[in-house]
């Protein structure tokens, strides 16, 4: 990732853009954070927002017209939020805390003329820049027509209060000052630049382009009248007749910026897209957002009073987007939202010394893609997560821990002793490809076993059978090299069996295959059983079955035709088919997705606790691994092959234990054998020595193992390197031994005592950091 | 590191090959690319070295996870 496809991908994410009323609001007062103060009574810090935005805001924010109300968008629910009587509440309960900063002294000089509200912001925002300024007014006083409006809107005294803020500054005032053609040729000779501010009339012809109307002529943005270094403002926009005070305090504001380049010579139209009322980009969902009526004012003159303000102010929606963070747990956790941590991944990416402390945030990421499709900008927190794990593979910086153990599971389920490749017996061709996945393998074997028998049944005999795992675990980890290495493996197989048609039972696989291959043109188990109908044991099956909710796996997502497909085989088989809130397209990673579980067990916990509740009926799972996670926190959940075939799942499938990782290998290389002895008559090779040995291990250590990751093949390694005069302990106290070997990345610690034809498991536990031996 | 200290007089195992209690002594760990010294119990006969279960699961985990994020 570079710096442009950073800023590229941050542009995808609209949280921070400007809510409606500040992107309307000509000077973009942050009203979401000035209503925020307001609702918690937060005054003084509410006062603060206007000052640092508004100029005078004791006059401005009681007369402002206000343009950000008409776009508010509480107005789509009800009626917007009363923005400009809360301003004028804030600045009557409140005094200011402006303290005025001042730039060094440029040695140049500006001057202005007229001293309406916009003539009033050129001066006061000059005078902070640094530059000599002086006011050039044909009346007796500073204000012009502020004074004509009525005293309970505006008080004489706040226009003297506010003006004479200006004063203090140093801006010099002159006035009564004549305001003549000759006047203004002298002011323009001894000046850098001139504003001249049309708030009120000025009777002077200043020589200067005019519209229709008999108005100087000047630039939209920049506020440039015809002649160099002579700016105007203060003008009704064109149609209009009515002033509007915001309005005019924007043009002298834009005017002060224009005359600030012009005098240091830079240019006066680069980078001002943000002047002005803007289009925002923001979403905000307010469906479900109860209605409630606009607070009256306490007083039509007075205005509201404090607990009338903070009521009102409460009505603001506070407008953000969020639509990923409210869907998803993980985003959720790390406490920002997408733009933010595209910063952090990219910070992650490019450190070279230090620490990477988003290497957990890149690694949790379920990748199951339900944030781009609840983005209003489709924002992929997958592929920008993917993306990094690629590139930290790359470059060797991926943390061994993260995804080791799915990798060293994934290479199992392809190694000799579970993979498999065959035509149907007795056949030399296939049409169709049975690929059931290593996680159905190894959750419901027997399952694999039927639905193989089935599909022979149905399609003809000419099915054939590839055991084995897709590659989806290492494609998620990032590394594409291994990823690469078992789809080409499963590409030249299909390519030698001569390309039948896979049938595939397992979501993810669907994923990995129509990436990798899809001229072979997949179909999932699912869709063949619907089209091709059930077995009589699933009809079996209609007797007292009720209504159940669906399990959607992430990675079926966008595939209306399975979900179709599966609740039409429930509906078959009796059940009545209920739908989560976030089912189909809007369906919920059940935490194993991307490798959550691996890189962070604890949100994955947090993940499926979450799912698990969402109903309490009963759930039926299509995805072994939703399955067996769901399982595990005691939710009743059953796979849709369990009630296909009731036999093979136990009494009550929904209550089937999670078999766990040790029990998922020996599942899938039992099923190899099986398959093989059965199905084709050969005699498998000799088991291992390793898998000889016997052991007796309690359900309590069982868990325990089961949470440390430590399989009971470990187990027996490390058994196995003692018998062969490997190094152990002993323990006189209680007659236990224990042992150590690392056959691999892992050291593994085994507390045993012999027992029987085999040995009692006592406990085990492991660790990665190495003991370096003497002289190495 | 410095924290994966030991209390010896708890540690009742014994080298089961040399039959000797363990004792004290410095012992060379490495992860990725770092490597520490600390004090642990091993064989003072064949130098085989006792990590305990607090030990891995604990200190030893923390510090994994720290160099992992380096
Ligand atoms: S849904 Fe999320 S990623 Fe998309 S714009 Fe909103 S906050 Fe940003
Ligand atoms: S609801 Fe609040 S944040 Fe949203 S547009 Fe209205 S005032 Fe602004
Ligand atoms: S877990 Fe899913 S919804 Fe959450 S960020 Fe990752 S892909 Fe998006
Ligand atoms: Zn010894």
């Amino acid at each position: 990732m570079d710096q442009k496809e950073l800023r590229e991908i941050e542009n995808r994410c609209i949280q921070e853009e400007p809510a409606w009323c500040m992107a309307e609001c000509p000077l973009h007062v942050d009203v979401r954070l000035f209503l925020k103060k307001m609702a918690e009574g937060k005054w003084d810090a509410a006062r603060k927002v206007l000052d640092k935005t508004m100029p005078f805001p004791g006059i401005l924010g009681r007369i402002c017209d206000h343009p950000c109300e008409k776009k508010c968008k509480r107005g789509e629910v009800d009626a917007p939020v009363a923005i400009s009587e809360l301003e004028r509440a804030c600045v009557t309960f409140t005094a200011s805390l402006k303290k005025v900063m001042l730039l060094p002294d440029r040695g140049k000089r500006v001057a202005v003329i007229g001293s309406g509200l916009s003539s009033l912001t050129a001066a006061w925002d000059l005078i902070r820049k640094g530059y000599g300024v002086a006011i050039f007014e044909p009346g007796s006083y500073l204000g012009g027509s502020l004074w004509n409006l009525p005293h309970d809107l505006l008080p004489k005294q706040i226009i003297g209060d506010e003006t004479a803020l200006l004063q203090n500054t140093g801006v010099r005032i002159n006035l009564k000052a004549a305001i003549t053609p000759e006047r203004f040729e002298e002011m323009y000779a001894d000046f850098d630049a001139v504003y001249i501010g049309q708030d009120n009339e000025i009777a002077c012809d200043f020589g200067l382009a005019q519209t229709p109307s008999g108005r100087i002529r000047t630039d939209d943005v920049t506020r440039a009248a015809s002649r160099k270094g002579v700016f105007a403002g203060g003008i009704p926009e064109d149609g209009s007749t009515r002033p509007s005070p915001v309005l005019n305090a924007a043009q002298g504001r834009w005017a002060a910026t224009s005359a600030d380049r012009y005098i240091q010579n830079v240019s006066m139209t680069a980078a001002r897209p943000h002047e002005g009322p803007m289009k925002t980009r923001l979403y905000t969902d307010i469906t479900g957002i109860p209605p409630l009526p606009r607070t009256p004012v306490s007083d039509p003159e007075e205005g509201y009073d404090k607990e009338a303000a903070i009521g009102e102010a409460g009505r603001c929606l506070q407008c953000e987007c969020m639509e990923c963070v409210k869907a998803c747990p993980y985003l959720e956790h790390y406490k920002s939202y997408p733009k933010s941590y595209a910063r952090q991944i990219y910070n992650n990416l490019s450190i070279v010394k230090g620490d990477r402390k988003a290497n957990t945030l890149i690694n949790s990421c379920s990748l199951c893609r339900l944030c781009e499709t609840v983005c209003p900008e489709s924002f992929s927190m997958a592929d920008l997560c993917h993306n990094a794990r690629q590139e930290m593979v790359r470059v060797g910086k991926m943390p061994p821990s993260a995804h080791e153990f799915a990798l060293l599971d994934m290479a199992f389920s392809n190694s000799d002793k579970c993979a498999l490749a065959r035509h149907a017996p007795g056949e030399s061709g296939s049409a169709w490809l049975f690929f059931p996945g290593c996680q159905l393998s190894g959750s419901a074997p027997g399952h694999v076993t039927q639905s193989y028998s089935y599909l022979r049944e149905k399609l003809g005999n000419r099915v054939g059978l590839m055991l084995g795992c897709c590659g989806a675990p290492a494609h998620w980890g990032g590394d594409a090299k291994r990823a690469d290495a078992v789809t080409a493996q499963l590409k030249a197989q299909w390519t030698k069996m001569g390309h039948p048609r896979p049938v595939l039972a397992c979501s993810s696989c669907m994923e990995m295959f129509r990436k990798f291959l899809p001229e072979a043109d997949p179909v999932s188990l699912w869709e063949i059983m619907a089209r091709e109908g059930l077995p009589e044991t699933a009809l079996n099956a209609r007797a007292g079955a009720s209504a159940v909710a669906v399990i959607d796996p992430c990675t079926a997502r966008h595939d209306t035709g399975v979900q179709e497909s599966v609740r039409h085989i429930l509906r078959e088989t009796g059940f009545s088919v209920a739908e989560l809130d976030h089912s189909r397209e809007m369906t919920e990673c059940c935490g194993f997705g991307g490798l959550m579980a691996n890189a962070n067990p604890d949100m994955a916990r947090e993940v499926i606790r979450r799912r698990a509740g969402q109903s309490p009926l009963d759930y039926v799972a299509y995805c072994a691994v939703c399955r067996d996670h769901l399982a595990t926190t005691g939710k009743r959940t059953a796979h849709l092959l369990d009630y296909i075939w009731p036999d093979e799942a136990g009494p009550d499938p929904a209550e089937r234990k999670n078999p766990g990782y040790s029990l998922r290998h020996e599942n899938r290389a039992r099923l190899r054998e099986k398959l093989l002895s059965e199905l084709w008559g050969e005699k498998t090779e000799e088991t291992d020595a390793c898998e000889k040995i016997v052991l007796h291990i309690s359900d309590e250590v069982r868990d325990r193992l089961e949470d440390r990751r430590i399989l009971t093949g470990d187990i027996q390694k490390v058994l196995f390197h003692v018998q062969n005069g490997g190094a152990h302990f002993k323990n006189p106290k209680t007659g236990h031994w224990l042992a150590v070997h690392r056959p691999l990345n892992v050291t593994f610690w085994v507390e045993y005592a012999p027992s029987g034809q085999g040995f009692e498991i006592y406990n085990a536990y492991c660790h990665r950091m190495i003991i370096v031996e003497e002289g190495k | 590191m410095s924290q994966m200290k030991i209390s010896p007089e708890t540690v009742d195992w014994e080298c089961a090959t040399c039959g000797r209690a363990l004792e004290l002594s410095k012992v060379h760990v490495a992860y990725l690319e770092s490597r520490f010294t600390v004090e642990l119990l091993r064989c003072p006969d064949c130098g085989l070295v006792y990590i305990p279960e607090e030990l891995a699961n604990g200190k030893m985990a923390e510090v994994e996870r720290i160099l992992e994020d380096k």
